[in-house]
């Protein structure tokens, strides 16, 4: 759940954002769509054939496959890199809809990508089952210039099994004249938090907003880092069965029954419109919604980082897509040169993709201070706290039963005012059989 | 040794002129065995393709580990099955479903019934009417699911149902937030008859109009009431069709998955309560999950269900003494 939040974040709005006849003319694209594979053998085995023997000889056809990034130009520039690249024939695929799913089916036939993106790196059965190739070595002399948090993420068994492309992140975001009418400094503390929340609330404008399901699904990873826990700790074990972590998340049930909180907004979180159509004073959402909220509010709106339980730490959630290749390309290598050529060493295109289409910040911290959106306004505050307080979403690890396990657990506790630590220790119970069938 | 080869040569040839030659017989009087197969061929191919395959391929994968593979390699027994069923996710999402059954089964049919006998007996625009109940079923469970969700339950005041709260001075309602009342239910029971009852009303009032009048006729002089009429003749006159309508609606009750997927679903979780047993298998064989033995197994075990409650249903309502 939460390892998919950032992505589905973004892909939800913009499914929602995008006009339908975009999204019908993609879904036509994609259904028409050749996978490359054919061609790429054919490509690679019919040079004899042609006789017209080219100095390099027959170029290699690469696939690769990214979901539908929804700000205008994202498509165009991707496929410009792509053409860009002269040591094979890379064919760009984008795929709207139900990426994370149409990809690791794919990954199982040979109609897939050799290259393809994905969320936070692929998944631990991906890894295990063998469906993606270990890109150890290709960031070479930059490695230490990538994002930390995110190349240890991406990391598993000693293994690099994606290269991160840009980094995505959640923080809270507050209107700045509403909390000085009512008298209220931006939080450091949850409990400075919901005594702000309860002071902002008037009416039908709420004091703040975690997403219509109260936070359920968005807020269990932040509350946990809060509390200076995590899902796994570091060897594998268990990450969250302590006093602290049960607090943490027992203050989201007092803020759900604190009448507080916004519910049932129309756009959910990943959008702007419940900050600026004046539903709520403060909302936790992705870094993506900034151009949005400038078009909104102009100057009108800061942001700050999740803030920390007693003993514990602020926060804000980053997550990255991450380049991956498949196991089942017949060009392997040529795929791997092509994936470090464009997320390695093309660094003008990484600093391109990162700022002059969505609101993103670059993987590498040397592209930071280049990046000229991330230089001013709480823009810039962002990235600064993305570089101090910038927490992966989840461990590889944490498989999705772990993550279904963890939402219902998150949904008793908060809905339904379940007992804390009763519901802990059920997920428990199945995260570490999960860990054990991962690493056995 | 008397029957030398060219004997045996002799009688074939000498019977064969009295049969037909063996692609003449194939294909059968008037060719009706070859036009047999090129209309039903297609269909029957599609069917064992996409139909007879896949179910006997996911009963073959609900005995194996296979973790992100159909060609799984590991056998693993009734070990998945077991595991479903100790599931308590899975299990409370059967346990919902057979209460949601329950409850929808009987609702679904009360008001299709209700409605094709209004519908039926009204003089007036009487087409206009029936148009008018139909027209929800044309409409896409995923449309209709967005509309309930984001434009009548949403929390806000702008919400229809909120708004209407406010002109009576009631505060909003955050529908599909909360869980205690369990607000939720109305929502999707709402969306769903929207968009079923139609659909159950036109059977239904293809049935009733193929009631002989002279029945109600005979009834009338006999000084029947209305309710006697109803009960004894347009009722018994619908059993066919209420058997086959009640059996649809059991099945699709446990076959749900569009409306609530879209209504409740936020951002890949779906909270545990009013899961469809499809839902939790989404969640586990698809989606990120692609744990396919398990989610087989869950898939073989709520087929199971169904049947059996079919068969329960059809032992008791359909063949409960012919009188």
């Amino acid at each position: 759940m939460s390892d998919k939040t950032i992505r589905a974040g973004i892909d939800r709005r913009h499914l929602l954002t995008l006009g339908g006849g975009m999204a019908v003319a993609g879904a036509l694209a994609a259904c028409g769509g050749n996978t490359g594979r054919s061609s790429s053998t054919s490509a690679a085995g019919s040079g004899s054939g042609s006789g017209s023997a080219s100095g390099g000889g027959a170029k290699v056809t690469l696939q690769q496959w990214y979901h539908q990034y929804g700000e205008a130009g994202t498509q165009q520039a991707v496929e410009g890199y792509a053409k860009a690249y002269t040591a094979a024939d890379v064919k760009v695929t984008w795929k709207p809809g139900d990426y994370d799913q149409t990809t690791a089916a794919s990954l199982l036939t040979a109609g897939g990508p050799d290259v393809f993106e994905y969320g936070n790196g692929p998944t631990i059965d991906m890894i295990k089952g063998g469906q993606v190739v270990d890109l150890s070595g290709l960031l070479g002399d930059a490695e230490s210039d990538f994002n930390p948090a995110m190349v240890k993420r991406m990391t598993y068994d000693g293994k690099l099994w994606a290269i991160p492309q840009v980094v995505d992140m959640q923080l809270l975001v507050y209107r700045k004249s509403l909390l000085e009418k009512a008298g209220v400094t931006p939080p450091e503390t949850i409990d400075d938090l919901m005594a702000a929340a309860k002071k902002l609330t008037s009416g039908d404008v709420k004091g703040l907003f975690l997403g219509n399901d109260g936070g359920v699904g968005l807020m269990g990873a932040p509350m946990l880092f809060s509390a200076g826990a995590d899902y796994l700790n570091e060897d594998g074990s268990f990450g969250f069965d302590s006093d602290g972590a049960a607090a943490a998340l027992g203050k989201l049930r007092e803020l759900f029954t604190s009448d507080s909180l916004l519910l049932g907004a129309p756009k959910d979180w990943y959008d702007a419109s419940a900050l600026t159509s004046g539903l709520t004073a403060m909302q936790f959402t992705g870094l993506w919604t900034f151009p949005d909220l400038t078009k909104g509010l102009a100057d009108d709106y800061g942001c700050i980082p999740w803030p920390a339980m007693p003993g514990g730490a602020k926060s804000v959630v980053v997550g990255a897509y991450g380049s991956c290749v498949s196991a089942k390309s017949t060009n392997v290598d040529a795929a791997k040169e092509f994936v470090k050529w464009l997320w390695v060493d093309q660094t003008d295109k990484q600093l391109d993709f990162a700022t002059a289409y969505g609101f993103h910040i670059p993987a590498r911290a040397s592209l930071v201070p280049q990046a000229k959106t991330l230089q001013s306004g709480p823009a810039k505050d962002a990235a600064a706290y993305a570089q101090e307080f910038g927490h992966a979403q989840s461990s590889v690890l944490w498989t999705p039963k772990c993550a279904t396990a963890f939402g219902d657990m998150m949904s008793k506790i908060v809905k339904d005012g379940a007992d804390v630590k009763a519901e802990i220790a059920k997920v428990k119970a199945v995260a570490e059989a999960e860990v054990k069938r991962v690493l056995g | 040794m008397t029957t030398t080869p060219a004997n045996v040569e002799v009688s074939a040839a000498a019977a064969a002129p009295t049969r037909p030659p063996l692609g003449a017989r194939l294909r059968g009087r008037q060719n009706q065995n070859l036009w047999f197969w090129v209309f039903v061929g297609p269909f029957v191919l599609g069917l064992i393709i996409f139909i007879y395959i896949p179910i006997l391929w996911s009963i073959y994968l609900s005995f194996f580990e296979s973790y992100n593979t159909v060609t799984p390699t590991k056998f693993v027994g009734i070990g998945n099955y077991l595991d479903m069923l100790k599931d308590e996710s899975f299990r409370s999402s059967l346990g919902t479903f057979i209460v949601f059954a329950l409850f929808i089964v009987p609702t679904t049919f009360a008001l299709s019934l209700l409605t094709a006998i209004l519908v039926a007996r009204t003089r007036v625009m009487q087409a206009f009417f029936r148009s008018v109940f139909f027209l929800p079923t044309a409409c896409s469970y995923v449309v209709a699911a967005l509309i309930w969700k984001m434009s009548i339950f949403s929390g806000v005041r702008s919400g229809a149902a909120n708004a209407l709260l406010g002109l009576i001075g009631l505060d909003s309602i955050p529908w599909l937030s909360v869980t205690k009342p369990p607000w939720y239910w109305l929502v999707i029971v709402s969306a769903r008859l929207w968009l079923q009852v139609g659909f159950y009303m036109i059977l239904f009032l293809a049935a009733l109009q193929r009631i002989s009048p002279t029945l109600y006729e005979a009834a009338a002089i006999d000084g029947a009431s209305a309710w006697q009429s109803f009960r004894y003749i347009t009722l018994p006159q619908l059993r066919p069709t209420s058997a086959a309508v009640l059996l649809l609606l059991l099945i699709n009750a446990f076959q749900a998955f569009d409306e609530f997927y879209n209504i409740l679903s936020s951002f890949g979780t779906y909270p545990p309560y009013a899961r469809p047993p499809l839902v939790y298998l989404y969640y586990v064989a698809l989606g990120q999950g692609q744990d396919f033995g398990h989610g087989s197994a869950g898939a073989v075990i709520l087929t199971l269900v169904i049947l059996i409650a079919a068969l329960v249903f059809n032992r008791f309502f359909s063949f409960r003494g012919d009188d």
